[in-house]
């Protein structure tokens, strides 16, 4: 039982992790200097004014009611509104959720299989030529903003050759063909400022792998090549490439921002750049608290994968 | 999070700096001849712009290179080059700025912990891991959405998500030379603490840091740019590279390479410190701890 007991240790340390992020991102937006208040109705208002609207916002509360007040709301569904439309944010977020997950399961779909199939490659033969040539396009990747990655295939495929849109305007109602057309160019970029930190990380850690002792062992049995890799390397290397898969969740999502505002698409990450700069509070907590969330369960996640996939993390030394 | 299995000479030689002079090849003499070049960008940009940076030139929009405008006009009709050498100098030292101020406080705190364990260590590594349970540009926005973007709150920023990483390098390293006889000896000595990390620590771990704070530097480019990009960064008027990208972002649809420009700029910058440390570390023979 001490995997289901380490299991369920993981998940209560998650709730607590998660807890505490809701603190922090609460902390960020409310308690911060800067008057919420002040910030939604600008510099002109009039101190009656301020008044009121602090008295709405309930801002005279101290600040633990605030917050559980607002974890609370949004613990059971009721996410709040808009400071400056108005609107109720549940709404605002339905499609674009949808969106944006589409967005990030498409590159997820893409990259993971890719990134660890070329680590493995550059990892087989560490020096090799392909391994270098690998190490070189994925260290230029890293160093290139993403926004270059995205005007140049702007440029080519849109601009130039007009086979693709250059913004991707998804609406309901749309047919497969023309949202995957659409999704070409956002999903592709996106994929390659994950891919290089996810080929890099995976190669170093099947390199670490095929240099244990265990790994020794089974060339000197005479383990066939795809044998070694497929039942020795792999299975010990889950490990370590789930937590590298997790860990470049950070990237996707800073990604994901720039590429939905650059290619228009209505989504989350566009929709928390929007409220940061108009300052909306509430839905830049929303936002925020949706990014964590799934960045924080990911990788409890691949914690998790790590504990089923390899019985020694079970015994703590 | 396991840690590479210590390495502990990570000092450079005492010939340090001549061994490295002899080990340079091609590639890293290209990067340090680009990044003087960037330097003296930096450091003499009004002199060589030949324009002030917000002067309006024409009122046609994306206009082609000519003799006056060599790389043309930007969508306010102001001349691309002279902004570019700006937004280099705005974009480059607020990240160098970025660089320092996390690796003062990273490396400060990583010794710190590393020397004193316990309950110092405890404190500061379990504030590092929720810093670091926030994907890094969750934290930008949501400072940037109560403080808004003043240079001094983003460097501040950026700094402290940087300061993580910078930490964790930094205990590591240091976990690795406390256990040393030197320090040891320096402890017996009576020798302050103070003096233990900066004379006996910071020598020892001074390859692999060097290292990393090329790899920060990168960083808090690429993170500024990408801010102001958004448009949450560097503040309009003044010209920033992550800025002139967005500006410029129209002239795509009349084919122009306005926002071509200084997208490639960031690139060569990051790009010939990422290949200089690269070589660094293959040629020092340094480790940085593995990626957690």
């Amino acid at each position: 039982m001490t995997l289901l007991r380490l299991i369920v240790q993981r998940l209560l340390l998650g709730v607590a992790i998660l807890f505490v992020v809701s603190a922090l991102i609460f902390i960020g937006t409310e308690i911060l200097p800067g008057d919420v208040a002040q910030a939604i109705l600008g510099q002109g208002a009039t101190p009656e004014l301020l008044e009121n609207v602090r008295i709405r916002l309930g801002l005279h509360d101290p600040a633990p009611v605030r917050y559980f007040r607002w974890l609370g709301n949004l613990l059971s569904g009721n996410l709040g509104t808009s400071m400056v439309s108005g609107a109720d944010i549940g709404q605002l977020l339905g499609e674009r959720i949808s969106n944006t997950v589409m967005l990030a399961s498409a590159t997820a779909l893409i990259a993971v299989p890719l990134a660890i199939l070329l680590g493995l490659l550059s990892a087989i033969k560490p020096n090799s030529m392909t391994d270098r040539a690998i190490s070189a396009v994925s260290l230029s990747l890293i160093s290139l903003p993403d926004f270059l990655i995205a005007i140049v295939l702007v440029m080519v495929f849109a601009v130039k050759l007009g086979w693709l849109p250059a913004i991707a305007n998804l609406r309901p109602g749309q047919d497969f063909f023309t949202v995957a057309r659409m999704l070409v160019l956002p999903v592709t970029v996106l994929v390659f400022t994950v891919l290089a930190h996810m080929v890099r990380m995976t190669r170093t850690a099947v390199i670490n792998v095929l240099s244990s002792p265990a790994t020794e062992m089974a060339i000197l049995k005479g383990v066939p090549r795809w044998r070694l890799l497929l039942v020795h390397a792999l299975p010990n290397a889950l490990a370590p490439i789930a937590n590298v898969v997790a860990l470049n969740l950070a990237y996707l999502i800073s990604g994901i921002v720039v590429v939905e505002t650059l290619f228009n698409i209505s989504g989350l990450g566009r929709l928390m750049v929007e409220s940061v700069t108009t300052r909306d509070i509430p839905v830049v907590q929303v936002c925020a608290i949706i990014f964590c969330a799934v960045y924080v369960l990911l990788n409890l996640l691949a914690d998790i994968v790590a504990i089923v996939s390899n019985p020694r993390l079970r015994y703590p030394k | 999070m396991k840690t590479a299995v210590p390495k502990v000479d990570n000092a450079l030689p005492a010939s340090g700096f001549k061994y490295l002079l002899s080990q340079l090849t091609l590639t890293p003499i290209l990067c340090l001849l680009v990044l003087t070049g960037v330097l003296i960008v930096v450091l003499f940009a009004p002199l060589l712009a030949p324009h002030p940076e917000a002067a309006i030139l024409t009122d046609e929009s994306f206009s082609l290179p000519d003799d006056t405008m060599l790389l043309g006009s930007d969508f306010l009709g102001r001349d691309v080059l002279s902004r570019l050498l700006f937004g280099a100098r705005v974009t480059l030292s607020v990240a160098f700025a970025i660089a320092i101020v996390a690796f003062i406080l990273g490396c400060s705190l990583g010794f710190f912990a590393a020397v004193k364990r316990g309950w110092v260590d405890s404190v500061l590594s379990r504030s590092v891991d929720a810093l670091i349970s926030f994907p890094a540009i969750m934290v930008a926005l949501i400072v940037i959405s109560s403080l808004g973007s003043s240079i001094t709150v983003l460097i501040v920023t950026i700094a402290l998500i940087d300061a993580t990483r910078v930490y964790r390098v930094a205990r590591a390293l240091g976990m690795d030379i406390v256990v040393q006889d030197y320090i040891e000896a320096a402890r017996v000595r009576g020798e302050k603490m103070g003096w233990i990390i900066w004379h006996e620590m910071l020598p020892n771990a001074l390859a692999p840091l060097a290292a990393e704070f090329g790899i920060r530097f990168t960083y808090a480019i690429l993170f500024i740019s990408a801010l102001s990009f958004l448009g949450l960064g560097v503040q309009a008027p003044q010209a920033d590279l992550g800025v002139m990208v967005k500006e410029n972002m129209q002239g795509l649809l009349y084919e122009t390479y306005t926002p071509l420009y200084p997208a490639v700029c960031i690139a060569i910058v990051t790009l010939s410190v990422n290949l200089l440390v690269d070589w660094f570390l293959k040629t020092t023979d340094a480790a940085l701890p593995d990626e957690l």
